[in-house]
C-alpha cells in the first residue's frame, strides 16, 4: 500500500512540477507533511538543507529521503523511479512528435504565464514552514535567534545572492553556538 | 568505449559534483557534451535546452534523457538518467540512515535548530526574485497572491492550483500567438 502511495505521489509531482525542484516543494510538502504526514513539518526542513547541501537535482534528493523514511530502501528507489516517469514518457513523446517551432512558441508563452504563479507557490511552501515547530523561540525571552538568522539569511540570499550552502552552515553554526 | 557507457559516465560525474541542482549543472553538461565529445552541435544543445526547459520535472533527468537518445537512441537515453541520479540516490540513503541514527542527539538538535530558519528564508527569497524576473505588474500581482493564498490560507492542494494556473496560461498564450499571427498577416 505504502508503494502504491509513493508511486502515485511522486508520479504527479514528476506531471505538475513545472520550473524546477524548488516548485516541486510545495507539492512534495502538502502531500509528505499535510496529506500522508510521512514526516514532520522540523523533518522536512531538515531534508531541504540536507538535500541543498549534497550534490545532485533537489528533486531527487527529495524523493529519496521521503520515500527512505516512508517505505525504507525499496521505497527511496520507487520514490525516484516515480518521479522520472513522467519524464521518460514525456521527452520520448517530444521526440517522436518533434516540437514544430509553433507549437514550442505556444509553450513558451504559456511558461511566461505560469511563472508568476509558480513563484506564489514557491512562496507558499515557504510560508507554511513558518511556524512554531521551525521557529520554536519565537515569542519566548528577549532574543529570537531563529526570527534573526531567518531575517539575515532572507537579506544575505535576496540582495546578495550569497551562495545557499555557505548560508546552512553559517546557520547551523549560529544554532550550535546559540541553543 | 561504447557511447552508453561514455553518456553513464559522463553524466555520473556530472551528478556527483554538481551542487545547487539542475541549472548549475547546464554548464557542465555543455563542456562535456558539445565542448569535448562533441556529440551535438552548440546551437542544437541550446535549442534541445529551450524545450527541455519548458517540460515539467526534474530538469537534470529531462536533459540527460534528450542528450542521451540524441546521442545513442534509448540505450543511451537510460544510461544517461541512470548517470544523473545513481550519485544522488546513493549519496541521500547513506545521509538518511547516519541522519536517523544521530539526528536525536542534542548537538545534532542545536546545529539543525539553526539551519531550519535559514531554509525558510532560502525558500522565500527566490520566490520573490522569481516575481520581480517574470516582470509582475500591479494588475498580474493578482496571480502570486491568489496562489499563496489557496495554498497557504485554504491549504487547497497545489495541484489544482498548478492545473488552474497551466489552464489560464494556456488561453493567455493563445490569445498572445493569435494576435502575433494576425500581425504577420499584415504584412
Amino acid at each position: 500500500m505504502i508503494y502504491l502511495q509513493l508511486l502515485w505521489v511522486f508520479v504527479k509531482i514528476g506531471v505538475l512540477g513545472f520550473g524546477g525542484g524548488y516548485a516541486m516543494l510545495s507539492l512534495i510538502q502538502h502531500e509528505v507533511v499535510d496529506h500522508y504526514a510521512w514526516m514532520t513539518t522540523t523533518e522536512f526542513a531538515d531534508m531541504v538543507a540536507i538535500s541543498q547541501m549534497t550534490p545532485g537535482p533537489i528533486s531527487i534528493n527529495l524523493a529519496t529521503y521521503v520515500g527512505y523514511t516512508a517505505g525504507g530502501f525499496g521505497g527511496s528507489l520507487l520514490a525516484s523511479f516515480a518521479l522520472c516517469l513522467p519524464s521518460i514518457i514525456m521527452v520520448y513523446l517530444i521526440i517522436k512528435l518533434f516540437m514544430s517551432k509553433r507549437s514550442n512558441a505556444l509553450m513558451e508563452n504559456t511558461l511566461k504565464g505560469l511563472k508568476p504563479a509558480i513563484a506564489g507557490l514557491i512562496f507558499a511552501a515557504g510560508l507554511s514552514m513558518m511556524n512554531l515547530q521551525n521557529f520554536p523561540d519565537f515569542g519566548r525571552g528577549q532574543y529570537n535567534i531563529s526570527v534573526i538568522i531567518c531575517v539575515l539569511a532572507f537579506v544575505a540570499s535576496y540582495f546578495f545572492k550569497a551562495n545557499p550552502i555557505l548560508l546552512i552552515v553559517l546557520s547551523g553554526m549560529v544554532g550550535f553556538f546559540a541553543y | 568505449m561504447k557511447k552508453p557507457l561514455q553518456l553513464f559516465l559522463t553524466f555520473f560525474k556530472i551528478g556527483a559534483f554538481t551542487l545547487g541542482g539542475g541549472y548549475a549543472m547546464l554548464s557542465m553538461v555543455e563542456k562535456a557534451v558539445v565542448d569535448q565529445k562533441k556529440w551535438i552541435p552548440t546551437d542544437e544543445f541550446w535549442d534541445m535546452i529551450a524545450v527541455v526547459q519548458s517540460l515539467p520535472g526534474v530538469f537534470a533527468v529531462n536533459t540527460a534523457l534528450y542528450v542521451g537518445h540524441r546521442v545513442a537512441g534509448t540505450k543511451g537515453a537510460f544510461a544517461a538518467m541512470l548517470g544523473a541520479i545513481i550519485p544522488s540516490i546513493t549519496i541521500i540513503l547513506l545521509l538518511a540512515t547516519i541522519f536517523r541514527e544521530y539526528r536525536d542527539q542534542p548537538v545534532v538538535e542545536r546545529i539543525f535548530k539553526g539551519i531550519r530558519p535559514c531554509v525558510v528564508a532560502l525558500i522565500l527569497a527566490p520566490s520573490l526574485r522569481m516575481i520581480k524576473s517574470a516582470k509582475v505588474t500591479w494588475k498580474t500581482a493578482i496571480i502570486p497572491i491568489a496562489t499563496v493564498f489557496l495554498i497557504w490560507w485554504c491549504k487547497i492542494s497545489p495541484a489544482y492550483v498548478i492545473l488552474a494556473a497551466i489552464a489560464g496560461s494556456l488561453i493567455y498564450a493563445l490569445i498572445v500567438n493569435k494576435k502575433a499571427k494576425g500581425k504577420e498577416v499584415k504584412r
